[in-house]
């Protein structure tokens, strides 16, 4: 026996928490993509977590996709950011107003 | 309490103060270096979880590509550390609080979930039948994922492309 399931899905939500406060309180884009980045990795350790539970793997296949959504996601996020800097000169998110 | 047990504690505790070390940092390349060790906690945490193979692809993807990435962009801005102005305490603290009572509520209802006391017990996939599994059970999925990579490709060198066409007359004005 390795530990309780329970302890595992307390690590997993304590992690998503931390990227979701990443996620919401900072002011810089790069740190905000970095926030989503730790909570699709808290995801991915419950499905582990999950699929060393019932000993079944599509748990760990479902991390396979999570990986691959996580990099598509990383990649046409910071093209984006760094369009908006080449544009505003800034990546804070209160400077793109330009719709205001 | 066997060895597995102390190592997935001991795991724990790293993976949380690295992440808690990364999201409170001022300076972004010293967060993307303390991620990465929290990266690296999370793929010892899936080898004892018995996927070897996955471990791999951690540190390959997210500790190697994705946060190299991250480097390259950072060090791409210029001076953009500097001032990064934080909340007021007054707009934050709400979402604070509301932030412990769910941790707290979330932690009682797994703790005292029956179900969520069964114990792990080891077992391990090995890269062989992992790969076997994923390619005779979900070989669609496969194909469509790499499709997705194939547009963010794209849609990537598309954004640089536009940014760069939009941004050069701008700059140009500038003294």
């Amino acid at each position: 026996m390795i530990v309780s399931f329970g302890h595992v899905l307390v690590l997993s939500g304590l992690l998503f928490l931390l990227g979701t406060v990443c996620a919401v309180a900072r002011r810089n884009l790069i740190m905000i993509l970095l926030g989503v980045e730790i909570m699709l990795n808290a995801a991915t350790i419950a499905f582990v977590g999950a699929a060393l539970r019932w000993h079944d793997m599509e748990g760990q296949v479902f991390v396979l996709f999570i990986f691959a959504v996580a990099a598509a996601e990383v990649s046409v996020g910071l093209a984006l950011i760094i369009g908006m800097y080449r544009r505003t000169g800034s990546i804070d998110p209160n400077n793109f107003n330009l719709l205001k | 309490m066997t060895l597995y047990t102390i190592l997935f504690y001991v795991l724990a505790v790293v993976i949380v103060a690295a992440t808690v070390l990364a999201i409170t940092r001022r300076n972004m390349v010293h967060a993307v270096i303390y991620l990465v060790v929290s990266f690296f906690g999370s793929a010892l945490l899936f080898y004892l979880f018995g996927a070897p193979l996955l471990a791999a692809l951690e540190v390959i993807i997210y500790a190697g590509a994705i946060m190299v990435l991250f480097l390259f962009i950072i060090m791409m801005l210029r001076d953009v550390n500097l001032l990064e102005k934080l909340f007021p305490l007054s707009q934050w603290a709400p979402a604070a609080v509301m932030a412990v009572v769910y941790l707290v509520v979330g932690t009682v209802l797994i703790l005292t979930d029956p179900g969520a006391r069964a114990p792990l017990t080891g077992a391990v996939a090995t890269p062989r039948e992992f790969g076997r599994f994923v390619f005779e059970n979900h070989w669609l999925a496969i194909e469509i994922v790499s499709l997705l990579l194939l547009i963010a490709l794209v849609g990537a060198l598309y954004l640089g492309k536009l940014s760069r066409k939009s941004a050069a007359p701008q700059s140009e004005g500038k003294p």
